[in-house]
């Protein structure tokens, strides 16, 4: 084990080489071109035996992964914002066809207006292609994301693709200490890919047929049920990777000083670390706040989220997205678990750092102290409610 | 005697029980280039006619291997699919996509482009019913002059399709790809020697290959291949092929068929008047002026 100082780019670049990608299928977009450039270097420095392969879109960036998946490789590309949207047709179509491709996402604002800067807008309209979700909060839990994301996508219960979201900027472009594991401690947890979803010269496959109205179903309550088993797949390799690497993790969400809060603020990526040290100051006025970090968006963590809040007196959603004439996508994904639990608790949804604007410590403090009261469904960080309820 | 290539190919089929239309040109075509390239083919084919007949669940019609990719993504899928090969130690195998004139060169163009760009070692065929067969008969970009589809209806004051074909095997050509050639199902032991040179040559190549649609073009099942052969004949259609920075014509007729029959036959051409056909005749000739300036003759 060694010890580096990188960016979260990097980071996942170095999580990427350990994991022995076969493809990788790459094209320039900021905040993410990073990853892609690092990856070119340990090709060219033999540090990782990969095809390269410098595609014309990120429709074909993905469209060469799936290729590559369904000749057996292990495939890997990256992208962001536009480019995701981009090649939005081929998610549906990596997940629905089970290949489990690992993807990172620099989380980017989408156009328009143009925005190069952090949100989570990109990833977020994604939710229902199939994929699973995670974001990662540092450098470090980035380049363990690498490692474990194929654990989790290549495992035969799951076969679903996993896109790794980091906040673009804040987290792509900003540098820590990050650790970085052995080959030997690599290849111990994440086993070579072995699938029978492939091609096959002795049994040769029609792969990514169409299916009828009759079968059609069939095939899509499969890949719930893969998305489903992950829970399951994520907290074993969770547990290996505790025992191999010696970090652990906390599962779908990470709770921080929830069991005894009033006021629990529920928050997704590279934000929560300043909403902690925002509930630890917050406490010692008196205030009793906690925080909730969603890790995995898909599959949902519903059970964990209701336990989570179950006691709290009111509880808060602040993420970087706004289904426009609705609310934050998150908030509603936590509102349908709270209603699946049978609980009642008032919620109220915060949505900023849109387009990468700044949010302030003193603006996370300001949503615990509006819990204390009776704040509007849907507020706009630096405007205010929307007038809705 | 018997015809050499005929005796010579292979008797194994490879892609049947699919339910294309009768007399599809487009199944010949990908029928008879597997027949050449045999099991260790792995065929890429997109949202298309292809497609939508041979890959139904659970009645899967190819007996190689075989994905379809998505519309835009023939030769995206294809360079994944060699590269993926590859990388697991395959070597003996040939990575080769069939998409229609919709799927290459509309909606499929940017991916053939960096696929050829990059030199990969596929074999890219076009089969060219020059319109949207699948969906019912649409323009696409390789739909002639004056064609009605149903997106270009032939009325009094539009005749059908107002755009010549785009030219495909001369934009392949331009990226110095190591070797294309244009086909047509009429002349079938041409395409099958074009196909054959295919895949002994390293890198990229891009064969675009006449294949008649009777649903699309209005003729009867039994005149596919005949309507392959006249189009060549009348010259609105030519053999070639681009190796090593030169063109090579295979076919010069003597002299040409004539154009005004080729397309009185068939429904989509019906409308055309007299300077309707004098405007395709002219831009044939053209072409030919070009041909014979720039390609090496037989």
């Amino acid at each position: 084990m060694s010890k580096r100082f990188l960016s979260g780019n990097e980071a996942f670049a170095e999580g990427i080489r350990l994991a022995k990608p076969d493809v990788i299928s790459a094209y320039p977009i900021t905040p993410q071109t990073i990853v892609v450039e690092r990856l070119s270097e340990m090709v060219e420095d033999k540090s990782l035996g990969a095809e390269f392969i410098h595609v014309e879109s990120e429709h074909s960036a993905l469209s060469c992964a799936i290729g590559a998946s369904a000749a057996g490789a292990r495939a890997f590309t990256a992208t962001s914002s536009q480019g995701l949207l981009y090649m939005a047709e081929c998610l549906y179509y990596a997940s629905g066809g089970r290949f489990p491709i690992v993807m990172m996402n620099a989380d980017r604002s989408t156009a328009l207006p143009w925005n190069i800067y952090g949100d989570q807008r990109d990833s977020l309209s994604q939710l229902d292609s199939g994929w699973i979700q995670v974001y990662a909060e540092n450098a470090q839990e980035a380049l363990d994301l690498a490692l474990m994301s194929y654990r989790i996508a290549e495992d035969s219960r799951v076969s679903t693709p996993v896109m790794v979201n980091l906040d673009g900027f804040v987290l792509t472009h900003t540098y820590e200490t990050v650790e970085i594991p052995e080959q030997a401690q690599a290849d111990r947890f994440l086993p070579p890919y072995e699938t029978e979803n492939r091609i096959d010269f002795d049994n040769p496959k029609n792969m990514a047929f169409s299916a009828g109205p009759d079968t059609n179903y069939i095939f899509k309550y499969k890949a719930h049920e893969g998305m489903l088993a992950a829970k399951q797949v994520i907290a074993e390799a969770e547990s290996d990777f505790a025992e191999i690497f010696g970090r652990s993790y906390s599962g779908l969400l990470e709770r921080y000083r929830t069991e005894d809060a009033d006021y629990i603020l529920v928050t997704l990526g590279s934000i929560a670390g300043l909403c902690r040290e925002t509930a630890d100051r917050l406490r010692a006025e008196g205030i009793k706040a906690g925080v909730v970090r969603l890790r995995y968006i898909r599959p949902f963590p519903h059970a964990e989220i209701a336990d989570a809040l179950k006691h709290a007196k009111a509880f808060a959603v602040l993420e970087k997205d706004i289904s426009f004439g609705s609310e934050g996508t998150v908030f509603t994904n936590v509102n349908s678990a709270l209603q699946r639990a049978g609980l009642s608790v008032r919620g109220s949804n915060y949505i900023g750092g849109l387009g990468g604007r700044n949010i302030s410590a003193g603006d996370i403090a300001q949503i615990f102290r509006d819990l204390q009261g009776d704040p509007p469904h849907v507020n706009f960080i630096g405007i205010g409610g929307d007038g809705n309820g | 005697m018997a015809n050499p290539t005929a005796a010579q190919i292979s008797r194994e089929e490879f892609f049947y029980g699919h339910k294309a239309c009768a007399g599809c040109g487009g199944s010949l075509a990908v029928r008879a280039a597997l027949k050449v390239l045999g099991p260790q083919a792995v065929s890429v084919l997109p949202a298309g006619c292809m497609s939508a007949v041979g890959f139904n669940f659970p009645q899967l019609c190819f007996s190689n291997n075989s994905i379809i990719s998505t519309f835009a993504g023939t030769a995206s899928m294809l360079t994944g699919v060699e590269a993926g090969l590859r990388a697991k130690g395959y070597k003996d195998f040939t990575a080769v996509g069939f998409a229609g004139d919709g799927g290459t060169a509309d909606i499929g163009i940017q991916a053939l482009s960096g696929a050829i760009d990059r030199n990969d070692n596929i074999i890219y065929i076009c089969y060219d019913n020059e319109a949207y067969m699948n969906t019912g008969i649409q323009k696409s970009g390789l739909t002639p002059f004056g064609a009605r589809t149903t997106t270009t209806p032939a009325g009094a004051n539009i005749h059908g399709n107002i755009r010549p074909k785009k030219n495909m095997f001369e934009i392949a050509a331009a990226h110095d790809i190591p070797y294309a050639a244009t086909a047509s199902i009429g002349y079938l032991p041409d395409f099958i020697r074009k196909v054959e040179k295919a895949s002994q040559i390293k890198g990229t190549k891009y064969i675009h290959v006449i294949a008649p649609c009777p649903t699309g073009w209005g003729i009867a099942p039994d005149e596919t291949v005949e309507s392959a052969k006249e189009v060549v004949d009348c010259g609105l259609w030519y053999l070639a092929e681009y190796e090593n920075g030169s063109y090579t014509l295979n076919r010069k007729p003597k002299q040409f068929t004539d154009v005004a029959a080729y397309l009185k036959k068939q429904g989509r051409f019906k409308h055309l008047d007299d300077a309707d056909i004098e405007t395709i005749i002219q831009s044939r000739d053209k072409k030919w002026q070009f041909i014979e300036k720039t390609f090496q003759l037989p």
